[in-house]
């Protein structure tokens, strides 16, 4: 069994906006720090913010209905995570990089990824959608863990070119089965022995595919960090306001030399693990309905709500905006075309390969058989 | 032209790709106050800086997925693998991540990465010190995989491997670091023969004999016994196993007839089942024998009072010929349809 919220230790987790949308001073420790790096937040702001959740909701549940209907081969939704991925991400320098794992499509839809672009790779007609310089993100990773590694070299890479002051961040997106795995702690130990500015956003979503996180680790994720000698912060992950400011804190100590941080984000993911998952194999109504409470996107709307800013009005106006992206996104999806046979030869190595060109030439010559036989 | 071993012409290659381009950085265990269990960086942390020539904490997969975030910002890293069989926890950095980096981002992000690895055994060393794992990497694409035989390819090869815009698997077999040569640390790349290529080394007419690595020079060592008894032994440093030169292995294999391919890993699965494969499937009408693999046993690699049984020597190189050359009948082959009808 995973834990239910009323199991969470919350003494330490860092929370600015309560389940009923009543802001809160944080029970944690670094509170001050927290109420610091939100207050800047307008009206304005959290009205995007809002709307922004809402519209990823309507693309991840999109996609899941793109899936069923055989558009897509494959989904892994973030259904319940939003706010700890839109949160962080909008925290993040326009130079900082970031490498994440398959769930975080919200990342990459804040660093401006739209349309086919967030579904192309799980259409099965490319390798990867998007420019990894030109959004700073790198494909979406599936091997468990391995990316930390990759958002640590690269923050290398920047103290390397640039010294310890004013390096851009190397971020990691990983959940909490990733924990476990040895490369997230080689990339723990790199980032600490040599304080390099990185970023370890840890999603506890509560559930790797059908393991809990007490599997992973009897007591809480974040407290490995100092183990590294790396500070770290639990944060409930379905409260956008937190998200946002324990990342910008954590970016504040990356960009200034002050080294690498562990966020906990406390979530949870109320779908399946991917389409291909069934949750019911392994886990109970009653925690899917426990956690249901604590929706990170209800939790914004009752907070806009009572301070007047969400009126029946606007919130159309969002749900409408909503609707608008889940159809271009259907639209875009289905008009993806199937990519050429001989594409599967490219991009194998990047300078000329004299085994590669070989296969190319002898499978185009074998399929140009076909097209003869049928003339 | 300077007499160096074939550790100094590999740190030879270092410097000079070091101080030619500001994104080379050398990371390894131990590879920068020490200079390396092998001194194949030695000095080079002094002048270059531990920016430069960076030690690592003792974690293999750190090394290669660090290398890659290194490469993603740009940076051309060249990997320091203490011993080979310390590999195996950077296994999915390299398949997974690194090998497939290019593809994955349809080529808009290059792993322009150099992982050195001490190769095989012969040096009479402790368990996991003494391995080939080259079949792994040979067959993994978007990897280069190559093996350095001499002092002179050593330097010319490291640099150009460092250069090469994909990630390229360099061993360096261990048995040979300290084996000295003259060479010339001047060599333009752009004159050079390509990385890709293998090199006769040895010209013959009765039996082309492969080899890579360590075995290159057992080999030639039987060529010159087999001279003695009026054979005539072509020899061929394969020298890149990923992509393989198959035009000049191909040309040797149809001027001799025969071929024996030799290497110091184990011949189940190994480097040798493709070369046998690939050259009977392109060369089967010029053949006169099936071609003969000599290679380590299909076993662990054995203590190092044992490794003369494991390591193909001389003697079984000879052997190897012998049996190409038809002087070792074996009972399948007297049965043998093809005896029937010849008979």
């Amino acid at each position: 069994m995973a834990r239910v919220p009323s199991e969470l230790d919350e003494t330490d987790i860092v929370q600015l906006l309560d389940p009923s949308g009543m802001r809160r001073a944080s029970a944690a420790a670094d509170r001050g720090d927290s109420d610091r790096f939100a207050a800047d937040l307008s009206a304005d702001d959290l009205l995007a913010l809002y709307r922004d959740l809402r519209v990823l909701r309507r693309i991840d549940d999109e996609a899941t209905a793109l899936q069923r209907q055989g558009e897509l081969a494959l989904w892994p939704p973030l259904r319940g995570q939003e706010a700890t991925q839109l949160g962080s991400a909008r925290a993040l320098g326009d130079g900082d990089f970031v490498f994440t794992s398959y769930r975080e499509h919200g990342v990459a839809f804040a660093r401006g990824v739209r349309g086919a672009d967030l579904v192309r790779v799980w259409r099965g007609t490319t390798a990867s959608a998007w420019d990894p310089d030109h959004v700073r993100v790198a494909p979406q990773q599936v091997i468990i863990g391995a990316q930390t590694l990759h958002a640590t070299g690269w923050a290398m890479g920047e103290v390397l070119a640039k010294g310890e002051k004013g390096p851009d961040a190397g971020v990691a997106y990983f959940g909490d089965g990733a924990m476990s795995e040895g490369d997230v702690a080689e990339a723990m130990v790199f980032a600490a022995s040599f304080r390099l500015p990185v970023v370890f956003v840890c999603s506890n979503n509560q559930w790797a595919i059908s393991e809990p996180v007490t599997l992973q680790a009897p007591g809480t994720l974040a407290d490995r960090g100092p183990g590294f000698g790396i500070p770290s912060v639990r944060v409930d992950g379905n409260d956008v306001l937190a998200v946002y400011a324990v990342m910008r804190a954590a970016l504040e100590r990356a960009h200034t030399g002050g080294g690498p941080t562990l966020i906990e984000a406390i979530t949870y993911r109320m779908g399946p693990h991917t389409t291909a998952d069934d949750p019911t194999r392994y886990r109970t109504a009653e925690e899917l309905a426990a956690w249901a409470e604590r929706d990170p996107i209800d939790r914004l709307e009752r907070l806009l709500r009572s301070e007047g800013v969400l009126t029946d009005e606007r919130e159309a106006e969002v749900g409408a905006a909503a609707d608008e992206a889940g159809g271009e996104l259907r639209a875009a999806c289905i008009a993806i075309p199937d990519p050429d046979p001989l594409s599967v030869f490219d991009h194998i190595y990047a300078e000329p390969n004299r085994q590669i060109e070989r296969e190319r030439a002898e499978y185009a010559a074998y399929l140009d058989g076909f097209t003869e036989a049928q003339r | 032209m300077t007499r160096l071993t074939l550790g100094g012409a590999l740190r030879s290659g270092l410097h000079r790709a070091l101080a030619e381009d500001p994104t080379v950085v050398l990371m390894g265990e131990d590879i920068g106050v020490n200079g390396g269990v092998f001194r194949v960086t030695d000095g080079l942390q002094r002048e270059f800086g531990p920016r430069r020539v960076i030690d690592t904490p003792l974690a293999e997969s750190a090394i290669l997925g660090t290398a890659v975030g290194l490469a993603y910002r740009g940076f051309r890293p060249v990997c320091e693998i203490q011993f080979d069989g310390f590999v195996y926890p950077a296994f999915d950095q390299i398949v997974s991540q690194l090998a497939k980096m290019h593809a994955r981002t349809n080529g808009r992000v290059r792993m322009p990465l150099t992982i050195r690895i001490p190769v095989g055994g012969g040096i009479g060393a402790a368990e996991h010190h003494s391995e080939s794992p080259e079949a792994y990497f040979a067959h993994t694409a978007g990897l280069r995989t190559v093996v350095a035989s001499t002092p002179q390819d050593a330097a010319v090869m490291l640099r150009q491997a460092i250069a090469c815009d994909d990630p390229v698997v360099f061993f360096e077999p261990k048995r040979r670091y300290h084996v000295k040569a003259e060479v010339d640390e001047d060599v333009d790349l752009a004159t050079a023969l390509p990385l890709d290529r293998a090199r006769v080394v040895r010209s013959g007419a009765d039996a082309t004999v492969v080899g890579y690595g360590g075995m290159v020079a057992v080999c030639l060592d039987a060529a010159a016994a087999a001279a003695d008894e009026g054979v005539s032994l072509e020899v061929v440093d394969l020298r890149s196993l990923s992509p393989v030169d198959w035009e000049t292995v191909e040309a040797s294999v149809r001027r001799t007839g025969r071929l024996v391919i030799v290497h110091e890993a184990a011949g189940h699965g190994g480097f040798g089942a493709e070369i046998a494969a690939t050259l009977t499937e392109r060369c089967f009408e010029w053949l006169l024998a099936a071609p003969v693999r000599v290679t380590g046993h299909d076993i662990p690699y054995p203590v190092a009072k044992l490794e003369k049984h494991h390591l193909p020597d001389l003697d079984r190189v000879l052997h190897g010929v012998d049996r190409v050359l038809g002087r070792l009948g074996s009972p399948a082959a007297a049965s043998s349809p093809v005896a029937e009808l010849v008979r």
